[in-house]
C-alpha cells in the first residue's frame, strides 16, 4: 500500500461523489426527507468496502477471493427512538426511499432544518492506499508462503500449516443534519498462521496473527511472517506436553499484550454508555467510585497510528480520542456516541461504531489498555507461591448486567514457588467485572499492545479492536481447569 | 413503516437468470467450471424498551458470489453491485485471482450425477411473516416486554422486547447444469427483562419464540412471562466451591455440546487432524444411549420446515438425513465435496455456502434423539450437582477435546433445584464427557436448528470459590 499524493479528505469524499454520483445537494435532500416527519436528527452513512483474501494450505496456494459491497444507511433520531433503513442501491430514488422509511420513526411536521455541512480536518492515523483490487498480490502471497515455510521448519511434529492474509479497504462518508460531514478511507490487513502438531501423546493446535491499519511494511519484527509462524508452532508444541489446568481460586499473573482482553471484558463493555444510560450495566452509577486497585489506570484510545482499533473518525463522523475509563482505580467515565451523549448529558467520546451500512451505530471500544506501572515483571512472577501465569488467550465474553466475565487461556503455565513450571491445557478464567480489578496487586513496567487480531462482537455487530496491558498480578481469580 | 413490506423484491432482477448469466460469463472468460450464488434478503425489526419504541429498522439487500475453476485451480469473488458493470467486475476479479492460486488435486465441483434438489414442498416460506400492519408489530414487541415487566415486582428494568420478520431467497447455479432456488421466511418475538434483588444486584435473562410463519409464533405474553421466570430464578446467585459433581445441562445449553460433536466430526477438521474425533469412525465416542442425527429434510411437528431444512446443500446436492452417531458409535464424518475427496469418501451433502469464498461444512437440523426421562426425573436423580442453564465464553478446543466454560444455573441438592449459581466454570474433556452422558431427557424441542434434550454428564469439574 502506497501513500496517496492527494490530501486524504479530498480523495475520500471525491470517491463517493465520482463513483456513485453523490452530490451535496442530494445529501441535503435525503436528510430533509429523513426529517420530514419531525425527527430531531438524521444522518447518512455511505460505505464502500473492498476485501481480498489469500490462503496457503498444505503448501498449496489454495484460495484467493475478493469481495465488494456498497450501500447507505439512513438513521433518524426522535427523542430516544431510532428509525433506520438502508439500501445497497445508491441511486437518488432508493436513497430518498430509505430516508422516507427511516423518517417514519417520528410523526408530525418537520421541525428540524438541515444545517450546512462543515467538514472538520481529519487526523491522519493510517496510510491511504491507492487500493481497490490493484494490489501487488505477489508481495502478499510471499508473506503467507514465508509463514508456511517457517512453521514447517520449526519442528517436525508440525503436521499441518495454514496461513492466510486478508486486506480490506473501507471508504465511508457521513453527512448529518447537524452539519457534521466527514469522510475517511480505512485500510485494515491481517496475517494469520494456524498449525497442528502431533506426536505419540496427542494432537494440538497453535495459532498466531498480526496486522493493523498500515501497509505491508508492518509485517516485520514481532509481526513478521517468520515470527508469527514460530509463535503458532511453539504454542502447539508446548501444548503437546501440557498438564491439566488447576481448578479453583488462585493468584493469577497475566502476561503483557493480548491478555489485556481482561480489560475489554471485565470493564470495557460495562462502560459503554448505552448500557449505563439504560442502567442495565453492573457499572451503572459507579462514576467516581473505586472499581479497581489504585494501581490501575485504563484508557480507550482510538488515536494510535496504524493500530487495528484506531479510526480517524468514528462511524458518526466524530473524531476519535483518548478516553480515561479508570484512573488510579476510580471510574472516570463512559464510552459514548452521539445519542447517549445527548440523552445522558455527557461528552461524546467518538465511540459510535457500526459493523456496516446495514447496522445502527452504538458505543464501542477502540484500543483499550492499562497503563504501565512500576513493577518488574520478574518480581511479579517471583512473588507468587502457587498460581497461574497466562500469556495467551482465545476469546472472552461478559454478561454486562451481572458483571460476570470469562476469557479463555490458550497458553498458560503453573507458577510454583515463584518459578514458571509446567504448561497447562486450555482453561477458562472467570471473574466479576466491578470486583476483579480490585485484586490487582502488582502492575508491570512492560506495557504492550496486542499484535492486531481482536474482533469485538456486540448485538451481532463485529468491529476490529485492540487491547493492551503490562504484566499484572491478580491476587484472586477463578481458574476453570480440572486439576488440583 | 410497514406499508412496503417485502421491500425491494418487486423490482428485482430475476435472481436465477442473474446467477445463470454470471456462470455463462465466467465460462466465456475461460473458466473450466463455475458456480454462482445469488441472495436477496429483507428484514424488519422493532425493539421497544420500557414501553417505548427504541429502534425500528426495515430494509433489504442483495448479493452475488462466484467461484471459478481453471482445471484444479480456483478462486472466488462476491459483490453487492448487480448491475452489468458490477457483474463484469465480479467475473474479471474471480478470473484474475484464479491465476495466482495453485493446483489442488481435490478441488472441483461435485460430479454431474450427484446434483439434485428435493421437490416436495418443504414449507420454508410463509408470506404471513409481514402480514401484521406496522403498528401491530410494535404492539407485539410491547406486549412481550410488558408481560415480562408485569410478571413480578422484582422485574425492575428491561433490555427490551422485540418483533422481527425476515424473508430471503437463495439461488445456486453452476456450469454442470444445476440451477436451484428457494425462499425462506422467519418471524420472531422476544423479551429480555432484568430482575433486581433487595440489594440492587441485577440479573438479565431472556426468552424468545421464532417460527417460519407468523401464525406459528407463541403468544408474546407467554414468551414475556417465560423470560421473566428465567431472569427471576437467577436472583441471589452465588458461587459454589470447587468440586466434582454431576452436571445436568438444560436443553438450551446441551444443544451446544451436540454442535461441538458436529464440528469435531466435520470432514475439514478430520483431514487436517484438527479434531479429537479424527480416526474415530465406527468407534464408540459416546454413551450407548446417544444417537445424533442431522436431518436436512425435516418438517417440524407444526408442519413448517425445520430451521435447518433446505432442498439442496451449498453445492447443489439434494438434502438428506444422516445418522452421525448411532448408539454411541460414530457412523460418519460430515462432509462437503472437498472434504469427502480429501478423505476418499462421499459427500454427506453438508456443504454450506455464503456469498464469499469456498463452501464450508454446516449442519441442517441437528439433534440428539430424546430418551425416556423427564427433566424433573433427571434432576431428581442427582444428590448434589449443578443444573446449567447458561454457558459463557469460547473454551471448547476441538483438537484436544478440552472443555472449560463459564456457567450459570441452579444448585441441585437431594434431587431438588435450590439456589442460583454464577461465576463458576464447568470443565472436562469432550472425549470423556460424551461417554459419561448418564441420562437423556425426553424433552427434545426444535427451537433452533440444533437441538438437544436435557443431558446429565458425570465426572466434570466445577471451579468456583
Amino acid at each position: 500500500m502506497n501513500g496517496s499524493p492527494n490530501p486524504p479528505q479530498i480523495s475520500h469524499k471525491r470517491y463517493f461523489f465520482e463513483k456513485f454520483g453523490i452530490t451535496e445537494r442530494l445529501l441535503e435532500r435525503c436528510l430533509g426527507e429523513a426529517l420530514s416527519a419531525g425527527g430531531d436528527y438524521a444522518d447518512l452513512y455511505f460505505e464502500s468496502v473492498t476485501a481480498t483474501a489469500l490462503g496457503v494450505d498444505e503448501q498449496i496456494v489454495k484460495s484467493a477471493s475478493q469481495g465488494t459491497s456498497a450501500g447507505c444507511g439512513v438513521r433518524v433520531l426522535s427523542g430516544e427512538r431510532t428509525g433506520y433503513a438502508y439500501t445497497d442501491n445508491l441511486s437518488p430514488e432508493r436513497l430518498l426511499h430509505a430516508a422516507k422509511t427511516a423518517a417514519l420513526i417520528a410523526s408530525g411536521p418537520a421541525k428540524q432544518p438541515v444545517q450546512g455541512f462543515t467538514e472538520a480536518p481529519n487526523a491522519d492515523l493510517y496510510p491511504v492506499p491507492l487500493g481497490g483490487f490493484d494490489l501487488d498480490l505477489a508481495a502478499r502471497l510471499e508473506l503467507i508462503l514465508r509463514a508456511d515455510r517457517a512453521a514447517r521448519a520449526y519442528d517436525n511434529r508440525i503436521v499441518q500449516v495454514r496461513a492466510s492474509y486478508s486486506e480490506e479497504l473501507r471508504r465511508i462518508l457521513i453527512a448529518a443534519s447537524d452539519g457534521a460531514f466527514a469522510s475517511d478511507t480505512q485500510p485494515l490487513c491481517r496475517l494469520n498462521v494456524f498449525v497442528i502438531a502431533k506426536d505419540e501423546t496427542g494432537t494440538t493446535k497453535g495459532s498466531a496473527g498480526g496486522g493493523g491499519r498500515a501497509g505491508l511494511d508492518q509485517f516485520v519484527g514481532s509481526k513478521s511472517p517468520e515470527h508469527l509462524a514460530q509463535e503458532a508452532a511453539r504454542g502447539a508444541i508446548l501444548q503437546l506436553g501440557a498438564v491439566a489446568a488447576p481448578a479453583g481460586e488462585m493468584q493469577v499473573v497475566l502476561g503483557p499484550g493480548w491478555p489485556g482482553i481482561l480489560l475489554h471484558e471485565a470493564v470495557g463493555h460495562g462502560l459503554e454508555a448505552d448500557f449505563n444510560r439504560k442502567k442495565t450495566s453492573a457499572f451503572a452509577g459507579l462514576v467516581g467510585q473505586p472499581v479497581a486497585s489504585s494501581k490501575v489506570t485504563v484508557v480507550d484510545n482510538g488515536t494510535i497510528a496504524g493500530r487495528r482499533g484506531s479510526l480517524n473518525v468514528d462511524d458518526e463522523g466524530s473524531p476519535t480520542q483518548e478516553t480515561v475509563l479508570i484512573e488510579n482505580g476510580v471510574l472516570k467515565g463512559y464510552l459514548s456516541d452521539k445519542l447517549s451523549a445527548r440523552l445522558m448529558g455527557i461528552g461524546n467520546t467518538g465511540s459510535g461504531r457500526r459493523e456496516s451500512y446495514q447496522a445502527i451505530p452504538m458505543p464501542r471500544m477502540t484500543n483499550t489498555y492499562m497503563l504501565a506501572g512500576e513493577d518488574n515483571p520478574e518480581d511479579i512472577l517471583r512473588s507468587v507461591k502457587h498460581g497461574l501465569y497466562a500469556v495467551n488467550f482465545g476469546g472472552g465474553q461478559v454478561d454486562i448486567t451481572n458483571g460476570k466475565f470469562v476469557f479463555s487461556a490458550s497458553e498458560a503455565y503453573l507458577i510454583e514457588d515463584g518459578k514458571i513450571t509446567a504448561p497447562v491445557r486450555d482453561a477458562t478464567l472467570i471473574g466479576n467485572g466491578p470486583e476483579a480489578l480490585k485484586y490487582v496487586s502488582m502492575v508491570g513496567n512492560d506495557l504492550k499492545l496486542d499484535e492486531g487480531i481482536g474482533t469485538c462482537g456486540k448485538d451481532g455487530q463485529s468491529v476490529p479492536v485492540g487491547v493492551g496491558m503490562p504484566t499484572i498480578k491478580l491476587d484472586r481469580m477463578t481458574v476453570g481447569g480440572t486439576g488440583r | 413503516m410497514s406499508e412496503m413490506s417485502a421491500g425491494l423484491a418487486q423490482n428485482s432482477v430475476d435472481l436465477e437468470t442473474l446467477a445463470a448469466e454470471v456462470v455463462a460469463q465466467a465460462m466465456k472468460a475461460g473458466a473450466s467450471d463455475a458456480e454462482a450464488v445469488a441472495r436477496e434478503d429483507d428484514e424488519f425489526s422493532v425493539n421497544v424498551r420500557m414501553g417505548e419504541v427504541e429502534t425500528l429498522k426495515e430494509s433489504g439487500a442483495r448479493g452475488l458470489g462466484l467461484r471459478v475453476f481453471f482445471g484444479k485451480r480456483s478462486a472466488s469473488a462476491s459483490t453487492s453491485d448487480l448491475t452489468p458493470d458490477g457483474i463484469r467486475q465480479l467475473v474479471q476479479g474471480a478470473v484474475a485471482l484464479a491465476q495466482v492460486t495453485e493446483e489442488d488435486a481435490f478441488a472441483g465441483l461435485p460430479e454431474t450425477d450427484e446434483f439434485g434438489a428435493l421437490t416436495d414442498d418443504l414449507h420454508l416460506y410463509y408470506d404471513d411473516v409481514y402480514s401484521l400492519p406496522g403498528p401491530e408489530r410494535i404492539e407485539w414487541a410491547k406486549r412481550c416486554e410488558a408481560a415480562a415487566l408485569a410478571a413480578d415486582p422484582r422485574i425492575t428494568n428491561s433490555d427490551g422486547g422485540s418483533f422481527d420478520a425476515a424473508t430471503g431467497r437463495k439461488v445456486l447455479a453452476n456450469s454442470r447444469g444445476f440451477v436451484g432456488s428457494y425462499r425462506t421466511s422467519y418471524a420472531g418475538v422476544s423479551a429480555a427483562p432484568i430482575a433486581a434483588d433487595e440489594n440492587g444486584a441485577m440479573q438479565r435473562d431472556g426468552w424468545w419464540s421464532s417460527a417460519r410463519s407468523f401464525a406459528l409464533l407463541e403468544s408474546p405474553e407467554a414468551v414475556g412471562k417465560e423470560a421473566a421466570r428465567r431472569a427471576l430464578r437467577k436472583l441471589g446467585a452465588r458461587r459454589v466451591p470447587t468440586q466434582q459433581v454431576p452436571i445436568v445441562f438444560a436443553p438450551e445449553v446441551a444443544r451446544t455440546l451436540v454442535g461441538s460433536i458436529f464440528e469435531a466430526a466435520s470432514g475439514d477438521a478430520i483431514w487436517r487432524h484438527a479434531s479429537f474425533l479424527a480416526g474415530a469412525l465406527e468407534t464408540e465416542i459416546a454413551a450407548p444411549g446417544v444417537t445424533i442425527v442431522d436431518d436436512n429434510m425435516m418438517l417440524l411437528a407444526n408442519g413448517a420446515g425445520g430451521f435447518g431444512t433446505s432442498p439442496f446443500d451449498g453445492e447443489g446436492l439434494p438434502s438428506r438425513r444422516t445418522v452421525v452417531v448411532e448408539g454411541g458409535v460414530l457412523r460418519t464424518y460430515l462432509m462437503n465435496t472437498y472434504a469427502a475427496r480429501k478423505l476418499g469418501m462421499k459427500s454427506t451433502h453438508n456443504a454450506s455456502r455464503g456469498l464469499a469464498g469456498t463452501p464450508g461444512i454446516g449442519c441442517g437440523n441437528l439433534y440428539l434423539e430424546p430418551g425416556t426421562l423427564s427433566p424433573e426425573e433427571i434432576i431428581g436423580g442427582v444428590e448434589k450437582g449443578l443444573y446449567v442453564t447458561g454457558l459463557m465464553g469460547f473454551g471448547t478446543n476441538l483438537v484436544t477435546g478440552d472443555y472449560s466454560r463459564g456457567a450459570t444455573g441452579l444448585w441441585i441438592e437431594k434431587g431438588e433445584l435450590t439456589h442460583a449459581v454464577e461465576e463458576v466454570t464447568v470443565a472436562g474433556n469432550l472425549r470423556a464427557m460424551f461417554k459419561n452422558i448418564s441420562a437423556i431427557g425426553n424433552d427434545l424441542v426444535f427451537r433452533t436448528s440444533v437441538a438437544s434434550p436435557t443431558l446429565r454428564i458425570d465426572g466434570m469439574t466445577i471451579a468456583g470459590a
